[in-house]
């Protein structure tokens, strides 16, 4: 194995085993390493649906720049037995320059292997391991894979202690014994190859790779759980569903730490409305759940909208519909997020568009939430919630205003113009000198309240004070109600209200966090094709365009952040005057039927949607483009303005006839 | 704030300027009626109260109420409530509704809220008849009511038993009310906001509209709890059969008065809101970890 030689920029490896193999701590340990040593990586697992004994697949890919999908392909599988390997076909995708290490114990090789073409080599995983007192046969793959991959053998050492830290100091010598003992036998085998000597003098060197101090490790579960933190979230409530609860289980003990609480609700219809009562008393409120959960919610996700209470609920998606595929990824809950409620109710749908990007997304979501008093649905799903990755530190959001209050605290805004109560000086209070006046106005006062909680305003947004401020007691409102939140069903206040929803989500700046447009190194190249895409398929999807680009496409990579309100103005900007390819993991084309719907996108855009639940591959959408647009760096080369005009125009006819054409 | 800086609110200052839907002779007038006489009693500040209900005649009572108050989905007051009280343990959180709401459609929510032993007081007006919907049998109904065209023969079913399910939950506060009683309904609801737990006040608030024949007797039959037990043989078929405490299988439901009360506080969560750590550095510690 030649690791990052020649133009290969990454490897990936995978192990496979039964229940209990630990096949999955090796790949966090390789991970781990990797991160040791300055390198990027993620690393994808895959699992049946048994609670325990169930098989499992740990796929990592890692390289020296950042790595955002699993790639193409397999270079390196060990396999530590075979049970029910053919399950994990499709996942390890082999091929005829793989390599498939398997343990010499395990019996013969499966026919999907060798259909694969892959060359083998018997490996003594579990015969090295009984060699150690408690020594483990993942162990020892640790060392093999790290020798193969050329990781430094005191990396491995060290992440195995740091990995294995909870356990006995006997398992965590044992696991550092095998780890040696794997990665001398690689060495030693690799002694007879050309690239042998190299693989030997990393077992001490230090990696030449630039060390980066702040490098971190986390899945897109945990990136999500940190954004809450970032957004000062206080307040959450969840019922466990799969795989979102890892995301509640990362926060639970972080949110303590941070001041904030977290209830296990008894269902999600009870996660949804307790979310509403926190935020209603001022608190920012989150809740992660999956598809099953989120059909559950949408009755209360409408009542925070109706309310203007804000709230942010996660949905870590799997594949659907019903229970689905619990383990496993697909982003089909486009269409509920987008229009799974009834009645008119604006609201906002976001996308993280890799791991890290769970961080800032759902920091943005739920300040944006804060401040439009609105539901937000933010749509993960299983390829970035429970990926692991060595990635660089997340940024921050951008800034958005808080919730607008009466009063004002330092550095936020309070109502340009609000309905003030009637102030009550009767002479108990004008008599005294306390400083909260406010107080003894209010709670002296025996007029009601006049305040108007859902007054019109110029941004749509009316202040919103939490209970316990005096003088502004109101009633927040389920049903159609008027400016101060009384039950009405006149048509007049219907409209005035439904229209102050729909106006504070047009009306916000939402700046340049709608999407990730990528174009190379030169972002102001000019682009003749768009990659659009949204959530988990931007990894795939931008590595697609930055190879395209090398091969001589004028190619643009767009990941949409921001799914609703949809920035229309910006996207139709972003792809003008190119042919657009509309990519994502459904089977119910579902971005592009809304694009379509918006009417955002040109006539000739093409859609590329399949089912999951295998994550998208890079040369999936390389073969789509080439195939739907019917182009080759041949093709593009003559590529100019003129020639989409042409494409356009010829949209109506059958869509081979037009990219035959518009390729001409 | 010091006592001598609250100048005293009479009941009618808790009432907002909003005019009850209600028919002419509700029940639910009664319950409001004393629910401001607590309120008075107690003293509370009304921007420190917070009503939270779901759908149905009576959960329009949080709008007639000059506090804060949430009126939200039909059958979720409590999850709303508890959601309002764990963020904000300052605020007297009150939760109302009635009897299809808090027992069918929210039924769940009920169980877990008595388990949860969060510091709520609920009250639930119950008349046994979903009213705004217009006359449907409720959870509570006799199963032999044949007077909704929805269930022409009866439900069949036996009436559920709300005192006695919320002792099986685990509420630690349970009383039962009568609206045609506001005094002792006041004192009841008072005792009930006090108790530093989840406390459940059961009240039977008729509907002159749907059920005017079988409780307009209501006022004759209510008596105080303990009297008029009912035998093993006149026990109704749901009802725990061979249990020692009265309340599972001699209550008739119409017995006034506290129920059952454990003199405990609630149970502790994993709560630490209020306790305002450094926001900021707890978030730089966490962050920092990550890349161990």
């Amino acid at each position: 194995m030649v690791w990052l030689s020649g133009d290969q920029q990454s490897i990936t490896v995978a192990i496979s085993g039964s229940g209990g193999s630990g096949a999955l701590t090796a790949g966090f340990i390789l991970l781990a390493a990797a991160q040791r040593c300055g390198l990027y990586g993620l690393m994808m697992r895959s699992a049946g649906p048994q609670v325990r004994g169930g098989e499992s697949v740990s796929i990592l890919r890692l390289g020296p720049s950042p790595v955002t999908n699993i790639g193409d392909r397999v270079d390196l599988l060990a396999a530590l037995d075979w049970r029910n390997i053919e399950r994990f076909h499709d996942e390890l995708a082999l091929d005829n320059s793989s390599l498939v290490l398997h343990d010499s114990s395990a019996g013969a090789v499966p026919d999907s292997i060798l259909a694969s073409a892959a060359a083998q080599r018997e490996t003594d995983f579990s015969r090295h391991a009984a060699e150690h007192s408690g020594g483990r046969a993942n162990m020892i793959a640790v060392g093999v894979l790290g020798g193969e991959i050329g990781l430094p053998r005191q990396a491995l050492s060290d992440a195995a202690e740091t990995l294995l830290g909870k356990k006995s100091a006997a398992t965590v010598e044992a696991a550092k014994a095998c780890i040696a003992t794997g990665y001398r036998g690689t060495v030693a085998q690799g002694e007879t190859r050309a690239e042998g000597a190299a693989l030997a003098q990393r077992e001490t060197a230090t990696p030449a790779l630039s060390a980066s101090p702040r490098r971190w490790r986390l899945s897109g579960n945990a990136a999500a759980g940190l954004g809450a933190l970032r957004a000062e979230v206080g307040f959450v409530a969840a019922y466990p569903i799969t795989p979102a609860s890892e995301m509640l289980e990362w926060l639970a003990p972080r949110l303590e730490r941070t001041g904030g609480t977290l209830l296990q609700a008894e269902d999600e219809l009870a996660a949804v409305n307790m979310l509403v009562g926190a935020s209603f008393g001022g608190v920012p409120a989150l809740t992660a759940t999956s598809g099953p959960g989120l059909s559950l919610m949408t009755e209360g996700i409408g009542l925070a909208i109706a309310s203007e209470t804000p709230i942010l609920v996660v949905d870590v998606a799997r594949g659907g519909p019903s229970t689905g595929l619990p383990t496993k990824s697909e982003q089909a809950d486009l269409n509920q997020a987008l229009y799974g409620l009834h009645g008119d109710a604006p609201h906002l749908v976001l996308a993280p568009l890799d791991v890290g990007d769970c961080a800032y997304s759902v920091e943005w979501a739920s300040r944006l939430a804060e401040r439009l008093q609105t539901a937000a649905i933010l749509l993960s799903d299983q390829a970035l919630g429970q990926t692991h990755a060595v990635i660089d530190p997340p940024p921050r959001c951008p800034p958005v205003l808080g919730r607008k209050r009466i009063h004002a605290a330092s550095g936020q805004d309070s109502a340009q113009h609000t309905e003030q109560p009637s102030a009550p000086d009767s002479p108990a209070q004008t008599s005294t000198h306390t400083p909260a006046d406010s107080i003894a106005r209010t709670h002296g006062a025996t007029q009601t309240s006049t305040f108007m909680r859902y007054a019109p305003s110029a941004d749509g947004i009316s202040p919103m004070p939490a209970p316990g401020e005096p003088g502004y007691t109101y009633t927040a409102e389920g049903l159609a109600h008027n400016a101060k939140g009384t039950p009405s069903s006149s048509a007049a206040d219907h409209r005035e209200q439904l229209g102050k929803l729909a106006h504070k989500l047009k009306a916000h700046d939402y700046g340049d966090g709608w999407a990730r447009i990528d174009r190379g190194r030169d972002q102001s190249a000019p682009a003749t094709i768009s990659l659009l895409t949204w959530g988990s398929s931007w990894g795939a999807v931008q590595e697609a365009a930055h190879r395209l680009r090398d091969q001589g496409l004028q190619v643009q990579a767009i990941g949409l952040r921001l799914l609703a309100p949809l920035q229309q103005e910006a996207l139709r900007a972003a792809i003008e005057g190119t042919r657009v390819l509309v990519i994502e993991v459904n089977a119910g084309a579902q971005l592009f039927r809304y694009l379509n719907a918006e009417r955002a996108l040109p006539l000739s855009a093409r859609s590329f949607a399949r089912p999951g639940p295998l994550p998208l591959r890079p040369f999936e959408v390389i073969a789509q483009l080439q195939d739907q647009l019917n182009l080759s760096p041949r093709a593009q080369d003559s590529g100019s303005k003129h020639s989409h005009k042409i494409s356009h125009k010829i949209s109506r006819e059958p869509a081979a006839t037009a990219s035959q054409k518009g390729a001409r | 704030m010091t006592p001598a800086m609250i100048p005293s609110l009479r009941a009618r200052d808790y009432l907002s300027d909003v005019k009850p839907i209600w028919c002419p002779g509700c029940g639910h007038f009664g319950v409001l009626s004393a629910l401001t006489k607590a309120l008075a009693y107690l003293e509370r500040p009304k921007h420190e109260i917070a009503l939270v209900s779901g759908i149905g005649c009576s959960s329009r009572l949080p709008a007639y109420l000059d506090c804060y108050g949430f009126h939200g989905l039909h059958g979720r007051a409590l999850p709303l409530a508890t959601g309002l009280k764990t963020a904000r343990p300052d605020l007297t959180v009150i939760a109302t509704g009635g009897d299809g709401d808090g027992f069918s459609i929210g039924g769940n929510h009920f169980l877990h809220a008595c388990r949860r032993d969060i510091d709520l007081c609920y009250i639930v007006m119950d008349n046994a008849v979903y009213g705004m919907t217009k006359g449907q049998a409720s959870p509570t109904t006799p199963p032999d009511w044949t007077q909704s065209a929805l269930t022409p023969h009866g439900t069949g079913i036996p009436a559920f038993r709300p005192a006695a399910i919320a002792l099986a939950s685990g509420a630690s506060f349970i009383a039962r009310g009568f609206s045609g009683d506001p005094h002792g309904l006041s004192e009841l609801i008072a005792r009930a906001i006090l108790h530093p737990g989840f406390a459940f006040v059961h009240v039977l608030s008729p509907c002159r509209t749907y059920r005017p024949d079988d409780q307009s007797s209501w006022k004759q039959a209510v008596h105080p709890f303990g009297e008029h037990l009912l035998s093993a043989t006149e026990a109704p078929a749901n009802a725990t059969q061979g249990s020692t405490p009265a309340l599972r299988i001699q209550d008739d439901g119409l017995g006034l008065g506290i129920l059952h009360e454990v003199p405990r506080g609630p149970i502790s969560t994993n709560a630490t809101l209020g306790a305002s750590p450094d926001h900021a550095a707890a978030l730089d510690a966490i962050e920092a970890e990550l890349e161990a």
